[in-house]
């Protein structure tokens, strides 16, 4: 049984259907990272986790228990809320200690679980002063020592870095990730940066509509996408999806790319999906990523089916670590990632190879994976 | 050096321009401030003078031999109607019904905002919409109403005094112009702090839901202590209002021994006897007039910082 449950849960306003019947769970010490563009539902979900949104039907369970109607006070979780939420009229340890009082701990046992976190989070000098007077590394680190303080059950961050400078939000990413593998909690994480749910992630819901549109490991999210939406949103750059058509002879099957004024490229498929033999001569939208599109001395040596075709290069961006290569396939710009001392000038023909085995193909019509 | 003011001389033409537009628009600032200024002046000065000044000299020059003695006088001994024991009376009922008036509107106010805006209910936009309609109501078609609601409470009051020995204050007219100027006020009150919560973080409240606190506790320890700017602005336009106020004075506590200074420095002013004693008018107009000059200059700094929090978050 896993240690957080969500089972076919609903929420409506008025009309509006948020959440149209999610289902996830959860291993204890597990990091769950809700991920998907704005107005996806991904806060309103976290929001009925915590209880401070009411929801239309369904069930949640934490440790085998339903909080589903309990009070936020009584779920025994913590938040870190997007704008820090940090209570301007109080002090840093007040702030961290304000729960333990509602509770009514008493003073001696606050001021210990206080040093403790301080300790931890390394904010003891700044125990005295007003979030005002903090810069926002500070605050967050506050705002997660005011849920730490408390040892819940599960801990919900909600866009927690959103607010950050870029090199601020990097450092405090790995600080998140060292103090989950640290203490061993139980995270529900959302976001809306798909760099954010891959790194910090044990498991990933994508979210769209109020609909989770795949749930998995990290991995699988990334490798095996189950639509285009998914393949779309994460990976950065994102994954090429390319308008094809399937063609070839006999069992043989082979990807047919159109090109700009010039022969399509046929890429020969040696082990197929079995689904697409249906749509030989149809329509499909050929999925790769850029890293497994790449100058033929980079490609991966272990690949088992490399496929080089000649691609006109429109643009080159070196990028200080990869070059980016950009080319015109199936009338759509599509980027390759290559070395970064690849020798490659825009506006010639280069060579490219395709890592076949790391391809996907979705349906046009339901946007579907072909498997 | 002429060098350098040589090429300023072309413009000098426009400097002149610039400068006259300046006289022409400090002069006629001091003109104004001049206008409006000139009755306190004279209110001051009088209030300084002796008797016999004001009948022989001129009204805008200053006392010769200033004295205390009309203020003296209009504090402890001018007569109000029949009694002749000065104006010190009134002005603590007009405290007496203030400060309970000018607090519990305030209170009522800001729980008023709270709910409305971090509580929403079902229709809460229209209870507000309601409750602003309440800031448009001409006070004296509700005089008679008023009235009948006051002699209503009054006589269940006179029930309570004989059933249970107190009448809990009801039917006392202090007590009936706190009600009015409580009922009366909520909708300002109430309008200037939901204006102000609406821009006030919700996440605050609901980190506090998620620590425990619960719907008191949170308006007490989270949503009060980060309302500094808007409270000082309720309670300053609450008090200057209901200080000031002279129509509900006059029609629930115009006569007895709980009338308000308001009404007291009407009477003041109207009492026929002998000769009018305009040293002695001035001076009590001038004391009735202080505790609002006290409150504005002691809260005046948060008053425009309040009126202007909410239209940018800092």
């Amino acid at each position: 049984m896993a240690f957080l449950e969500i089972d076919g849960l609903r929420k409506r306003f008025g009309q509006v259907e948020i959440l149209k019947g999610i289902n996830l769970e959860l291993e204890k010490g597990g990091f769950l990272v809700l991920v998907g563009p704005s107005g996806c539902g991904k806060s309103t979900l976290l929001n009925t986790i915590a209880g401070l949104e009411t929801i239309t039907s369904g069930d949640i369970r934490v440790d085998g228990r339903t909080i589903t109607d309990l009070h936020p006070s009584k779920r025994d979780i913590a938040m870190v809320f997007q704008s820090y939420a940090l209570y301007p009229n109080m002090t840093v340890a007040g702030n961290i200690s304000f729960g333990m009082e509602m509770r009514g701990v008493p003073a001696d046992q606050r001021q210990k679980a206080i040093d403790k976190v301080a300790k931890v989070l390394q904010i003891g000098h700044l125990l005295n002063r007003k979030p005002s007077q903090l810069s926002g590394g500070q605050r967050q680190r506050v705002a997660m020592g005011r849920a730490l303080v408390r040892d819940p059950k599960l801990f919900l961050f909600d866009e927690p870095l959103s607010n950050l400078d870029a090199k601020l939000r990097v450092d405090m990413r790995i600080e998140i990730k060292r103090l989950h593998a640290t203490t061993g909690t139980t995270i529900v994480y959302v976001t809306h940066d798909q760099i954010e749910a891959m790194t910090l992630a044990t498991k990933i819901a994508v979210m769209r509509d109020g609909e989770v549109q795949q749930f998995g490991t990290p991995a699988e999210i990334y490798n095996n996408p189950s639509n285009v939406f998914v393949a779309d949103f994460m990976g950065s750059p994102a994954m090429n999806l390319i308008p094809a058509t399937i063609g070839g002879n006999g069992g043989d099957l082979a990807v047919v790319l159109d090109r700009e004024a010039r022969q399509p490229i046929t890429l020969p498929m040696a082990n197929a999906p079995a689904g697409l033999s249906a749509f030989k001569g149809k329509p499909v939208i050929f999925g790769v990523r850029p890293e497994a599109l790449t100058d033929p001395e980079g490609a991966e040596r272990n690949a088992s089916q490399i496929a080089t075709a000649d691609c006109h290069i429109e643009v080159v961006e070196p990028a200080g670590s990869d070059t980016f290569a950009v080319t015109n396939l199936g009338g759509k710009g599509v980027v390759a990632r290559l070395r970064a001392d690849a020798n490659i000038q825009p506006g010639t023909n280069t060579p490219l190879a395709f890592n076949l085995t790391k391809a996907v193909f979705f349906d046009p019509a339901t946007e579907s994976r072909i498997r | 050096m002429s060098a350098v003011a040589t090429p300023a001389r072309p413009s000098s033409g426009g400097m002149n321009v610039k400068l006259v537009n300046r006289i022409v628009i400090y002069g006629l600032l001091a003109l104004f401030a001049l206008f409006y200024l000139m009755p306190l002046f004279v209110m001051l000065v009088t209030s300084f003078k002796t008797m016999d000044e004001i009948q022989n000299g001129n009204m805008l020059s200053l006392p010769k031999a200033p004295t205390f003695a009309p203020w003296l006088k209009a504090w402890g001994e001018t007569c109000v109607g029949l009694t002749c024991a000065g104006i010190k009376g009134y002005f603590w009922n007009s405290i007496k019904m203030v400060v309970p008036a000018v607090l519990i509107s305030t209170m009522l106010g800001a729980l008023n905002g709270y709910v409305l805006t971090k509580w929403r209910f079902r229709g809460a936009t229209l209870v507000f919409g309601l409750m602003l309609f309440a800031c448009f109501i001409p006070f004296q078609s509700v005089l008679l109403p008023m009235a009948t609601i006051l002699g209503s409470l009054g006589r269940f009051g006179v029930t309570l005094q004989n059933t249970f020995g107190t009448s809990f204050g009801l039917g006392n007219p202090t007590v009936n112009l706190v009600f009015v100027h409580v009922v009366y006020g909520i909708g300002f009150t109430t309008l200037f702090f939901r204006n102000y919560y609406e821009a006030f973080p919700t996440e605050l409240v609901k980190a506090a839901q998620v620590d425990g606190a619960s719907f008191f506790q949170i308006f007490r320890r989270i949503m009060l202590p980060n309302s500094m700017p808007i409270f000082v602005v309720t309670v300053i336009y609450q008090f200057t209002n209901i200080w000031n106020d002279f129509l509900f004075a006059s029609a629930y506590a115009g006569t007895g021994d709980a009338m308000p200074m308001t009404v007291a420095l009407n009477n003041v002013v109207n009492t026929s006897t002998g000769v009018v004693e305009y040293n002695v008018n001035m001076a009590a107009a001038m004391i009735a007039a202080l505790p609002t000059l006290l409150v504005y200059v002691l809260a005046g700094r948060y008053f425009v910082r309040g009126l202007m929090a909410g239209a940018v978050k800092g």
